[in-house]
């Protein structure tokens, strides 16, 4: 998935939509997350560097994942 | 490499919306155990859902109405309203520590009987006593509280071939200032109706009118409907020494008070606005006190109060059954209990919390039931820290009509444990099987 | 009264200066008038888009509060935080519908060193719009005639006894005025629906609209009494610009407000003049109006003298005010930068840096 290029985010975990004025603010793996796909990383690299930092099982993280598209989708953060 | 603890990535839309006063938060700190026992090992042992009873809690709700009361007046009986938690496990609690028993049904009346309560100790209450339930009440000399003239008449009736003369009180109903009146429970006291009544039981000659009921309405949260409804009440009693010369053995004021549970549409939490037992103690004693009657004279003053007793006595565990999104992007849990287990989810906005540590971010979400139903709703709107399948809640102040009130409907009823003073956890209601759902049901001999 | 030497923190609440405003930002105008140099405001706000937050040369710092409906104990726990950070002197709140949870840890914050000028429960609730009927009877004010709508069917007893035009209350907010039985009964169904039953049924009165603002010391004496005639009213009911006026029947109203309810704190009395001259008390707002910052203009600053009330100070009654100030109030664009409104939002904490008083 890719997020829209515009998005800004800070180093203090705020996102903020310009072209529709909505700020949010994230944990901080959220940030990483969000920095990664602003990079163009594909989901699945993304993915596997969580599964090497953190303590999570991969169908935890499975699950979180589709979650996290669902809210990036309903902050309108996704490119179409 | 020792690897870095793990937390599910959220962002949450910074609030640009219009202003609101009326948001609800819900703090939640982790409830993991009740008095004591850890809610992971209740849920183990007997399941989930599974209703939780607190007997220290029971006892020390009853201890301080008691005190309440009869540290201002000199004669105070509780009667242990049956209809809002019959278990017999609670009500012989309250039986123990001194409670008479109060019911509205033949039924409950078999149950107070069985569970060893003397005839001349239950208050037998509600509109529809059937004739036979009547008769046994007289011969039992139980206290009955005439509902409507055709109840008066029916009683005449059976003591017609009676020698005893049946123990009787009129229940009144009154306006004090609160709404909806219950004027469809006994004799209005306004427009003389209860006075009518009053007349007529003398002259039968059949009755011993001893005591005068009323029960103003449920969750009051007026103190000031107490005061008025007892002068009301000392008014007629005191009528009934001077003009008819029957003095009245007893006020009885039923009950009403409310719990902190905090209601469906109430601004403020119950927690800060519900009126203490004292006072509401302090508006009921100081009228009679201070209406006239002989220190001698003093009725003795009855309290019918179930909720206020039994509510912050109960839990219910539950278990989240999904986790979801619905289409607005708000979130939603299933919970494996629904409103057909936690009725009054009706009409309060129950505390729910999570059973074990969590991160600190909360969500607004609505929880659900699993009934296949649209009505199925625990809580449109209350603020949580994300939960997964399988994570477990404790649901506060649940004693009150719910363990009477619950629906089969789909499937089973819960079980019910009271965790003892001791410690130990008392299984006082089996959940229910599928053999004790049929049970009553009979075979059909079909044509074909 | 001589401005104290020291440094004060104050604590205000009710910085929502929109367009049916908070008294919030008139009552720290009236507070930086008098003390100057010697003041620190910390704003508590419900809502990250109350303007008051985000004004540099009112609010030193803002905090974000829990709302009312979570409760006291959250309240105390989130004031206690504030504290440790700014150790407040002096905390008013603006708002009615936070006044019961403030008087319900008044005690608590008084141990935490923070100090207040607020009423009673029991006063609070006598003056409830329910209650207003008893009020009056008790004490001896004018109030309009009123019937208590518990169910549709009872608009044709109020309207028989009350005549139409009828003012339909809601319990909490809003009023409508209605003509027939009609109207009657569609306000009673939107306002019973909004804020539940019951609903109020109240005699129109026609005359002029007139408040007062007033200030109780809670042994009986009005330290202050200022009367306003509204000059321009919005459709949310409220007064654009008003002028104070001489008065002394008003006056006099003022202060057997305060002798009969021994009111502490801050007051607000929303009055009818009829064509007699007859003096009809609608309401009694439990705090300050929006508009206090004209009793300052006219001479008898009431935020600065309840806060001399909480220190515990003497404070002298007022004696005179200058009739024919006016207010006339405006809207302004207050433009922030995006960063306040994030740290505000996420943080509930922003300390505004860009004002001149050297205290960041």
């Amino acid at each position: 998935m890719k997020i829209k290029s515009n998005i800004a985010t800070s180093g203090n975990g705020f996102i903020f939509n310009p072209a529709t004025g909505d700020s949010f603010s994230g944990n901080a793996i959220a940030s990483e997350i969000l920095a990664a796909m602003n990079r163009g990383e594909t989901d699945e690299h993304i993915k596997a560097d969580i599964l090497d930092k953190y303590d999570v099982r991969p169908d935890q993280l499975e699950q979180d994942w589709e979650d996290w598209l669902v809210q990036l989708r309903a902050a309108n953060l996704l490119e179409a | 490499m020792q690897k870095l603890k793990y937390e599910r990535p959220f962002i949450k839309k910074l609030n640009a919306g219009v202003m609101n006063k009326f948001a609800t938060g819900n703090q939640s700190n982790p409830v993991t155990e009740i008095d004591g026992v850890p809610v992971k090992k209740l849920i183990t042992e007997h399941g989930s859902p599974l209703f939780v009873l607190s007997e220290k809690k029971i006892r020390r709700n009853y201890r301080a109405a008691l005190r309440a009361f009869d540290t201002r007046y000199p004669k105070v009986q509780f009667a242990w309203s049956y209809k809002t938690n019959y278990l017999n496990a609670v009500c012989n609690v309250f039986h123990q520590e001194g409670s008479w028993g109060e019911v509205v049904s033949g039924f409950e009346y078999q149950k107070a009987i069985k569970n060893g309560v003397p005839g001349n100790q239950i208050i037998f209450n509600g509109p529809g006593k059937k004739p036979e339930e009547l008769l046994l009440a007289v011969q039992n000399d139980s206290l009955i509280h005439i509902d409507h003239f055709n109840e008066l008449y029916t009683l005449i009736a059976i003591c017609a071939g009676l020698s005893q003369k049946p123990r009787v009180a009129i229940r009144v109903n009154m306006d004090t200032g609160t709404y909806p009146l219950w004027d469809r429970f006994g004799f209005n006291y306004e427009n003389g109706e209860a006075w009518s009544a009053i007349g007529k039981i003398i002259a039968s000659g059949k009755l011993q009118l001893v005591g005068l009921h009323c029960h103003i309405g449920t969750f009051i949260l007026n103190v000031s409907a107490y005061e008025k409804a007892t002068t009301k009440m000392c008014d007629l009693a005191m009528r009934c020494k001077t003009d008819l010369n029957n003095p009245i053995q007893y006020l009885d004021m039923g009950g009403g008070f409310p719990s902190t549970n905090t209601l469906k549409g109430a601004y403020l939490p119950g927690i800060d606005t519900v009126p203490s037992i004292d006072d509401f103690a302090e508006a009921i004693t100081t009228t009679i006190l201070n209406f006239g009657f002989k220190q001698t004279e003093l009725p003795l003053l009855i309290l019918e109060s179930g909720r206020l007793l039994i509510d912050d006595a109960g839990y219910l565990l539950g278990t989240v059954i999904a986790n979801k999104r619905l289409s607005d992007g708000r979130r939603a849990l299933v919970m494996d209990f629904g409103v057909n287990t936690l009725f009054t989810s009706f009409w309060y906005d129950h505390q729910v919390s999570p059973a074990q540590e969590f991160n600190p971010h909360l969500e607004p979400m609505t929880l659900y039931g699993p009934l296949c139903m649209n009505i199925d709703t625990i809580r449109e709107n209350v603020n949580l820290p994300l939960l997964n399948a399988g994570d477990q809640v404790v649901v506060h102040k649940v004693g009150a009509y719910n363990m009477t009130q619950w629906m089969q409907f789909i499937t089973y009823r819960p079980g019910v444990v009271m965790i003892a003073e001791t410690g130990r956890v008392e299984l006082i209601r089996s959940p229910e099987t599928l053999e004790y759902v049929e049970a009553m049901e009979n075979q059909v001999q079909y044509s074909k | 009264m001589s401005a104290p030497p020291k440094l004060l923190t104050i604590g205000v609440t009710g910085l929502n200066a929109h367009d049916n405003p908070g008294p919030g930002v008139a009552v720290i105008r009236s507070l930086r008038e008098f003390y100057r140099d010697g003041l620190r405001i910390v704003g508590l706000a419900y809502e990250s888009l109350e303007p008051g937050i985000y004004m540099g040369d009112m609010v030193d710092v803002a905090y974000q509060v829990p709302y009312p409906s979570t409760g006291s104990a959250a309240l105390l726990e989130r004031l206690a935080e504030i504290n440790g950070q700014e150790q407040l002197d002096v905390i008013i709140p603006n708002f009615d519908s936070e006044l019961f949870n403030f008087i319900k840890i008044s005690a608590q914050m008084a141990k935490m060193g923070i100090k207040t000028c607020l009423p009673t429960h029991a006063q609070l609730a006598a003056r409830d719009k329910i209650n207003l009927g008893d009020f009056g009877t008790r004490y001896h004010f004018k109030v309009p005639a009123f019937y208590m709508l518990n169910s549709v069917h009872d608009i044709d007893t109020a309207a028989e006894g009350l005549n139409y035009p009828l003012v339909i209350k809601g319990k909490f907010y809003e009023a409508q005025i209605v003509n027939n039985r009609e109207t009657a009964q569609k306000a009673f169904y939107d306002l019973s629906a909004k804020w539940g039953l019951p609903v109020i049924a109240q005699q129109y009165i026609s005359g002029t609209e007139i408040n007062v603002a007033g200030l109780g010391d809670g042994k009986g004496n009005a330290v202050s009494v200022v009367p306003m005639r509204k000059l321009y009213i919005t459709d949310k009911g409220k007064a654009w610009a008003g002028i104070t006026i001489e008065d002394n029947d008003l006056i006099a109203l003022g202060r057997q407000f305060a002798a009969a309810s021994q009111w502490k704190g801050g007051f607000e009395l929303e009055i009818m003049k009829d064509a007699n001259g007859d003096l009809y008390v609608l309401e009694v707002n439990p705090r300050f109006p929006a508009w206090v910052y004209l009793t300052v203009a006219a001479g008898q600053n009431q935020p600065a003298a309840l806060v001399q009330l909480a220190l515990g100070n003497e404070v002298k009654p007022f004696k005179n005010y200058q009739a024919g100030k006016m207010f006339i109030r405006y809207s302004w664009d207050e433009v922030v930068d995006i960063g306040s409104f994030q740290q505000f939002s996420a943080f509930g904490r922003m300390a505004n840096t860009n004002n001149n008083k050297g205290q960041a």
